[in-house]
């Protein structure tokens, strides 16, 4: 298992960039379920339209934790709607790549994002 | 970095002992032995030899109740596809248990696809075959019974004498993987009753590719190789010389020394569990707290996912594994935890420690050293866990 990760998913599982809580987000998604074994939290803060922060909270393997590492590092910085455009294969490329049993751990990191910034669209309808 | 080898129910390390007895196979003694000449008598020598060995670290009453095999996986297909062949015109059904090996498990499915039934008797929480529903479920049409001696997940110990017993009270072929048994649990094969018995070198210190499947004297099997004379026909192919004699040399060590080291193994299990299930919160034991294997604790961590705990301890240097989902390159959780009734989040974050004759205290005090802030830091990205 190991052996099939790559460098970089390693290093983020290793050194998660931005777990956590974020009691004052503008968008939250929550998919997955812990029977399957895979839950992700994210948490997004919108300035302007521009994703400024985020944050995640995963229960899952090794890949579901580096997915939801990148996918925090990937928005940043980006608008929304950038935003809603990257899919998980972006995620997955970002990350070097991951074991083909892997890959609906990336699926379930867009699904997170899109959740997300469904949530936000839902309390800022205007700016949908 | 130091090296900790806590997964021991997957395969041993060859012991040097076992090693320097197959060399001589590989290098001057590589006659057939199946040749009349000096060559081939020598290797013949050598297999009979070990036959002895490995049937008296099974209690078989007769040497040639044992037939070497490829695997233990090739011995559980060889008793279970053999007696269902050659007992065809008895009958069709096989009862076996929901926690079994896949290699028993998979071996009734595929019969089920050729016409035969197959019941799965449950398992109590600790991992206990149910003997009424076994019981239960014989007709006039179960021609064997297969279950495992100990459990490889969670290393519960099946009640086998009195399964045996009564298989042979019914006039039913009784099958045991004792795989997972062997070298950890006494097997006295001629009184324990069992017509056949699966095993398999590498659980013990043993080469890899080497098993042995115990045929008790006048049972008669359909063959799962068909060929030469190999193994008084019972399973053709030119034997694994070197294999089998580092079989019969594991054997005689675990003959010698399996009381001593089994005792020792299972302290260091239990200051093991006991250090991890007070040190770290909501980690509980899963398997049966006594009748269990001297060296298997399988504990879930909840909250959390098994991976990341294995590449988290792989990157100090300690080598375990889980019976749940992902790492084994299927995505189901454990079908043993499942049976059990545990709860489906909680067999996500299970972890089997299984440990050796060459674990130490320092090992076990390592382990209960860094495993702790491990699963601190992964609960901490857990959107279960809320301190």
């Amino acid at each position: 298992m190991d052996g099939q990760y790559s460098e970089k998913v390693m290093d983020h599982f290793k050194n998660p960039r931005n777990v956590g809580d974020m009691p004052d987000a503008d968008g939250v998604g929550h998919v997955g379920n812990p029977t399957c074994g895979d839950i992700m939290e994210l948490y997004l803060k919108v300035r302007d339209g521009i994703i400024v922060d985020a944050k995640f909270k995963t229960f899952g393997c090794g890949a579901a934790i580096a997915t939801s590492s990148m996918v925090t590092e990937l928005v940043k910085g980006k608008t929304v709607h950038e935003a809603l455009k990257i899919s998980n294969r972006a995620v997955a490329e970002a990350l070097g790549g991951l074991p083909p049993i892997k890959m609906h751990c990336s699926l379930l990191a867009e699904q997170a994002l899109k959740s997300a910034i469904d949530d936000y669209f839902k309390r800022n309808p205007s700016l949908h | 970095m130091k090296k900790i080898y806590l997964d021991h129910n997957a395969t041993t390390p060859l012991d040097p002992r076992v090693l320097e007895a197959m060399l001589p196979y590989y290098k001057d003694i590589f006659g057939n032995a199946s040749s009349v000449h000096e060559f081939g008598r020598q290797a013949r020598k050598a297999i009979d030899e070990a036959r002895v060995k490995v049937a008296r670290l099974l209690g078989a009453k007769d040497p040639d109740e044992i037939v070497f095999t490829s695997s233990g996986t090739e011995s559980d297909n060889f008793a279970i596809k053999g007696a269902a062949h050659s007992l065809k015109s008895k009958g069709a059904h096989i009862i076996t248990s929901s926690i079994e090996h896949h290699a028993v498990l998979n071996t009734c499915k595929f019969l089920e696809k050729v016409g035969f039934q197959v019941t799965y008797a449950p398992v109590d929480k600790y991992g206990v075959v149910d003997i009424e529903a076994i019981k239960k479920a014989v007709t006039e049409k179960t021609i064997l019974i297969t279950i495992m001696f100990a459990n490889n997940e969670v290393g519960t110990i099946e009640p086998i004498s009195e399964i045996a017993a009564f298989a042979r009270q019914k006039g039913i072929l009784f099958h045991t993987d004792a795989v997972q048994a062997l070298g950890k649990v006494p097997i006295d094969a001629a009184r324990l009753g069992a017509d056949l018995i699966s095993v398999s070198a590498h659980k013990l210190y043993g080469p890899k590719g080497t098993g042995a499947l115990y045929i008790r004297k006048g049972v008669k099997l359909t063959p799962l190789l068909h060929g030469g004379h190999h193994e008084k026909n019972r399973r053709a192919s030119t034997e694994n010389v070197a294999g089998i004699v580092g079989f019969g040399k594991a054997a005689e060590l675990a003959v010698a020394n399996m009381k001593q080291e089994t005792r020792d193994i299972e302290e260091l299990r239990r200051t093991l569990e006991k250090g991890i299930t007070t040190g770290i919160k909501c980690a509980f034991l899963n398997g049966h707290s006594t009748n269990r294997l001297c060296n298997t604790a399988n504990i879930s961590f909840e909250y959390l996912e098994g991976e990341g705990i294995i590449l988290s301890l792989d990157m100090e240097g300690i080598a375990v594994s889980t019976g749940s989902a992902c790492t084994s390159g299927s995505l189901e959780p454990s079908h043993v935890l499942t049976a059990m009734g545990i709860d489906p989040v909680k067999t996500q974050g299970s972890i089997r420690f299984s440990l050796g004759k060459d674990n130490t205290r320092e090992d076990i005090d390592y382990v209960l050293k860094v495993l702790p802030p491990i699963i601190e830091r992964l609960r901490k990205m857990s959107p279960l866990y809320h301190e």
